[in-house]
């Protein structure tokens, strides 16, 4: 009975259960901070947190208080406010209202030929973002198109039939509205050799006219920074 | 034999050491229910073999059975909520003395 093979399987058990008892080793030697003892480090971290967040949400209540106080009262609050107020009209985030020009743009009113190409009678997506900067170069301060606001990211792009302006959609005849010296502002768009010139000679139907009144609604979407932020301040000081 | 046996279980020892497997805590429990079945099985088999009773098919398969068993019944204990864990500790806990000391009583017979 005292066979090899005997010895052989309990050499290979012993050997198996060397592994096991090495791995148990092992794993309770890494977790030698035992369940019981966490449970009540935990719990009491969790009591601690929990006072200390208590303690601080009471903070924040006379924190705002004191705020709305000093807003009240401080003149340099309401110097931030004015100017916060200056970077939104400039960001386009509130309507304006002002002296300017009123630009309407058109169609060639031909009736199509058979043969012709339609492409050439309507007003492309090119012609309003050439005549948008022309009327930036003439010193515009706000400018909105069929009554969608132009900001430092509005888009003009064509799409097939429509023109797209702040992801909207608008159609001819397109009402452009700047603010800005009035005079300055026709004379720089009736330019010589300037866009306005040219689509007149092609025939498109403009009309321009000055107003004392323009109003210019604000950008109705929402402006979001994912990707961009403030520069670090090493890099400032570069 | 004895000398096999020691030596094995350092080499398994070894490799269980270099081996890059750690178990979850989870687990861990189910692995110290098995590893003293594991040990019972170990200590019967030496047992059998000095009672000259030694059956390889049944020390292999008591072995293997044992271990799986026990870590399963541990483990349905759990889901139950039964502590049955308990019960394989204790039997094998008892068993382990048992063998061990028949185990004792050869030893100091022979010599």
């Amino acid at each position: 009975m005292r066979s090899r093979n005997a010895q052989i399987s309990i050499a290979v058990v012993s050997l198996i259960l060397g592994i096991m008892l090495a791995i148990q080793f092992k794993t309770t030697a890494n977790n030698d901070n035992n369940l019981p003892a966490r449970v009540e480090d935990v719990a009491q971290q969790l009591d601690t947190v929990t006072r200390e967040r208590d303690a601080l949400a009471e903070e924040v209540v006379s924190l705002r208080e004191k705020l709305n106080n000093v807003r009240k009262n401080d003149q340099a609050m309401a110097d931030l406010q004015d100017e916060l107020q200056k970077s939104n009209m400039s960001a386009g985030l509130t309507a304006v209202e002002g002296a300017g020009i009123i630009l309407t743009v058109n169609d060639i009113p031909r009736t199509l030929q058979t043969g012709e190409d339609p492409n050439s009678y309507i007003v492309h997506d090119t012609d309003l973002q050439t005549l948008v900067n022309d009327l930036k170069s003439s010193g515009a301060e706000a400018i909105s198109i069929n009554d969608q606001r132009i900001t430092a990211m509005s888009e003009i792009r064509c799409a097939s039939t429509l023109i797209l302006v702040n992801t909207k959609r608008i159609g001819p005849p397109f009402v452009i509205k700047a603010t800005g010296n009035p005079d300055m502002l026709e004379s720089g768009m009736n330019i010589k050799g300037g866009w306005l010139g040219i689509m007149k000679q092609w025939g498109y139907q403009i009309q321009l006219q000055k107003a004392e009144k323009v109003q210019i609604p604000p950008y109705s979407g929402t402006i979001r920074f994912e990707y961009s932020g403030l520069p670090t301040e090493k890099e400032k000081a570069e | 034999m004895w000398l096999l046996i020691v030596f094995c279980l350092f080499i398994g020892l070894a490799i269980g050491f270099q081996m890059p497997v750690l178990l979850p805590m989870v687990l861990a429990k189910y692995m110290s229910i098995a590893i003293l079945a594991a040990l019972d099985s170990v200590f019967g088999g030496i047992r059998a073999y000095m009672d000259d009773g030694f059956d390889n098919t049944i020390f292999i398969s008591g072995f293997f059975v044992n271990t799986l068993l026990a870590a399963g019944l541990a483990y349905i204990g759990d889901k139950l909520g039964a502590e049955l864990y308990l019960a394989a500790v204790v039997v094998f806990g008892a068993r382990i003395f048992q063998n061990l000391a028949i185990i004792r009583r050869y030893l100091v017979k022979k010599y």
